[in-house]
């Protein structure tokens, strides 16, 4: 798909080159057309007037204004410019120097937070490592089961004793049987639940207490929409998350509530998922959303 | 909020009320528009926005549903859509509500992919009173949907559901499962599947346009449903994909319990745009009875 932005930034800028000189005029349009590409791609509002805000900045100065090629010189500022928000690097899992290292995973229902938990335990497996899974949602029909097929599947140990058990309980006991089992890589499968929905919000401060997690990942689903900041906030200010995993990028959504997670919460996208097997994880590359973000 | 003219201070406030409910730049700048077109006419205070919005949007939304004939029976009712948008949870309700009504219900557990979707189905069953068709995990989804239309026949019932398994609009060899899984079902009972609806995430931004658009041309969507209202989204892609599209929305989820389902009123879904929510307008309904 190539972009049509790319074709209007072009277009807006052709016409100054037969003036001979780039105007702030033909920027404020070049800027428009860069505030609806953010939008269409689901960039929080609040996000979207401050990079536009930057991007201007940086616009106005010396290289696009005396560039032969404005267009093209304008594009790169805003690519370098999302490519700095979305954190430069890649961020690894941080893994304990005593192991069991904890991870927690949360977030909203169906963002894909079980599924992760499975190709997370997969792919630390495949380095060696030795892994179990904790059920801790009780609430959703069948979701033991679920992380136990998922558990069996990949070939790692799991705890999910069902659903008559606290789930910060079922968190503290996984904790305690990952110590005496040497496990290298413990992981917490939380019910998915809406940021404002107290009672269950407080479950997973109380899990972070119990269980003492070395990463509390904030999984997103990568179609979110312009709440997507909100709810990630809100799992922050309760859990002090570690990172954020951004699912189903294999689909079409461009990822712009990535853009706006990470450049709000500055918390790092460790990881992105990209297809329903449990192969399908991949450290996070900033530069790729950042093109893909605005459709080029 | 608070102010007493309609200005452009007013009319930018107003403009992003839209756009952070995820209503879309097009569609923003079309009822922006319409907002400016009325200005110093039948808008005169910023109290007259939202109920000309109302009004007007609501007006945009709401299509009639599909004239319904004598139903058929078994009446088939296909449900699919994206992974993790709410398909299995909506059969659940939906199949509660119909029994509720005494009508009997089939289940089709057509999602044989997904680890457990067969159990979470079943528990879903067993929560509602609906007989349930399965078959084992990996099987063929139009075995299972084949099984379950003969299982409604000859067992008299009403109302037969088809949960299917997430699927991402962008995979055509999964969309091609589904035409497939349709035609089957046409075999054996002329016209079904009789709704197919495709179950939208209410918490998606613009890509819920994309699936739509996708998912439309593999099958006949008669319906949309859309889910997670309780949320703080407000599923305003959704103004565009009808317009666009012409079809109508039929329900809407707000939780994860059996009754946590109801029918899509425009009116007041242009209102939770404002800041009230469905359940809360709901309320102030019943009160009015
Ligand atoms: N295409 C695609 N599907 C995914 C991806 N990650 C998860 N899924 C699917 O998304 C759906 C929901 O995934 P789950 O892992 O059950 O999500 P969850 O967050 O645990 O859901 P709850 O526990 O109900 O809150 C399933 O159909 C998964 O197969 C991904 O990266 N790509
Ligand atoms: N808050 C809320 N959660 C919902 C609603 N509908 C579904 N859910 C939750 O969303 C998650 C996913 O729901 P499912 O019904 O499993 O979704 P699905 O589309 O069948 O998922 P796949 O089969 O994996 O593609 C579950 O945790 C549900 O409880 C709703 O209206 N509100
Ligand atoms: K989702
Ligand atoms: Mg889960
Ligand atoms: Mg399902």
């Amino acid at each position: 798909m190539f972009s049509q932005l790319q074709n209007s930034f072009q277009k807006v800028f052709k016409d100054l080159r037969g003036q001979g000189k780039i105007s702030e005029a033909n920027i404020q349009e070049a800027l428009r057309e860069v505030r609806v590409a953010l939008l269409d791609a689901d960039v929080n509002i609040k996000v979207v007037r401050q990079f536009i805000a930057q991007v201007k900045e940086k616009a106005l100065g010396q290289e696009v204004l005396q560039s032969l090629t404005p267009g093209q010189q304008f594009i790169k500022i805003v690519d370098a410019e999302l490519t700095e928000l979305m954190g430069q690097t890649h961020t690894k899992l941080h893994l304990s120097s005593t192991p069991p290292t904890v991870v927690m995973m949360c977030g909203l229902q169906g963002s894909g937070k079980t599924t992760t938990a499975g190709k997370l335990a997969a792919s630390f497996k495949k380095q060696g490592r030795k892994v179990m899974l904790a059920g801790a949602d009780i609430y959703r029909p069948a979701a033991v089961e679920q992380i136990r097929a998922l558990a069996e599947q990949v070939g790692v140990d799991v705890y999910a004793p069902g659903t008559d058990i606290s789930p910060v309980e079922i968190c503290a006991q996984a904790r305690k049987l990952a110590m005496g089992k040497q496990i290298d890589l413990l992981i917490l499968d939380t019910a998915g639940r809406l940021h404002i929905d107290d009672a269950l919000m407080e479950e997973l401060v109380q899990i972070k207490a119990s269980a003492r997690p070395d990463e509390i990942l904030f999984v997103a689903d990568a179609m979110t929409g312009q709440e997507a900041v909100n709810v990630a906030q809100s799992f922050d200010e309760r859990l002090d998350l570690s990172g954020v995993i951004l699912t189903k990028m294999d689909s079409d959504a461009r990822g712009g509530a990535a853009l706006s997670i990470r450049a709000l919460l500055g918390k790092p996208i460790k990881y992105i998922g990209g297809g329903e097997k449990m192969d399908a994880l991949e450290p996070f590359h900033p530069d790729r959303v950042a093109s893909r973000i605005l459709g080029m | 909020p608070g102010k007493t003219t309609i200005d452009d201070e007013y009319l930018d406030e107003l403009e992003e009320v839209f756009l952070s409910a995820d209503v879309g730049v097009k569609t923003t700048m079309e009822i922006m528009d319409l907002v400016r077109e009325n200005v110093g006419r039948s808008l005169k205070v910023p109290g007259d926005i939202q109920p000309f919005l109302r009004r007007e949007i609501g007006r945009m939304i709401s299509l009639p549903a599909k004239a319904e004939t004598e139903p058929a029976k078994p009446h088939v009712i296909l449900v699919i859509g994206v992974n993790g948008s709410g398909k299995t949870t909506t059969t659940g309700k939906l199949a509660h509500k119909f029994i509720g009504q005494g009508k009997k219900v089939v289940l089709a557990a057509a999602d044989t992919f997904r680890a457990a979707a067969i159990e979470q189905l079943a528990m879903w069953a067993e929560r509602t009173g609906a007989h349930i068709v399965k078959h084992q995990h990996g099987a063929d989804p139009s075995a299972v949907a084949y099984d379950a239309t003969k299982a409604a026949l000859s067992r008299h019932a009403d109302v037969l559901l088809i949960d299917t398994a997430g699927r991402l609009h962008t995979k055509s060899n999964l969309m091609d499962e589904l035409s497939k899984i349709e035609r089957v079902i046409g075999r054996d009972i002329p016209g079904a599947p009789h709704e197919t609806w495709l179950v939208l995430d209410g918490t998606t931004g613009q890509n819920a346009l994309n699936q739509a658009r996708q998912f439309l041309q593999s099958v006949k969507i008669t319906g949309f449903v859309l889910t997670k209202l309780d949320s703080t989204s407000k599923g305003g892609a959704i103004i565009g994909i009808i317009r666009e599209l012409g079809v109508p929305v039929r329900y809407i989820g707000i939780g994860e319990g059996v009754e946590d389902l109801q029918e899509f009123d425009a009116e007041s879904f242009v209102d939770a745009i404002f800041g009230v929510s469905p359940s809360a307008a709901c309320e102030k309904e019943e009160k009015h009875v």
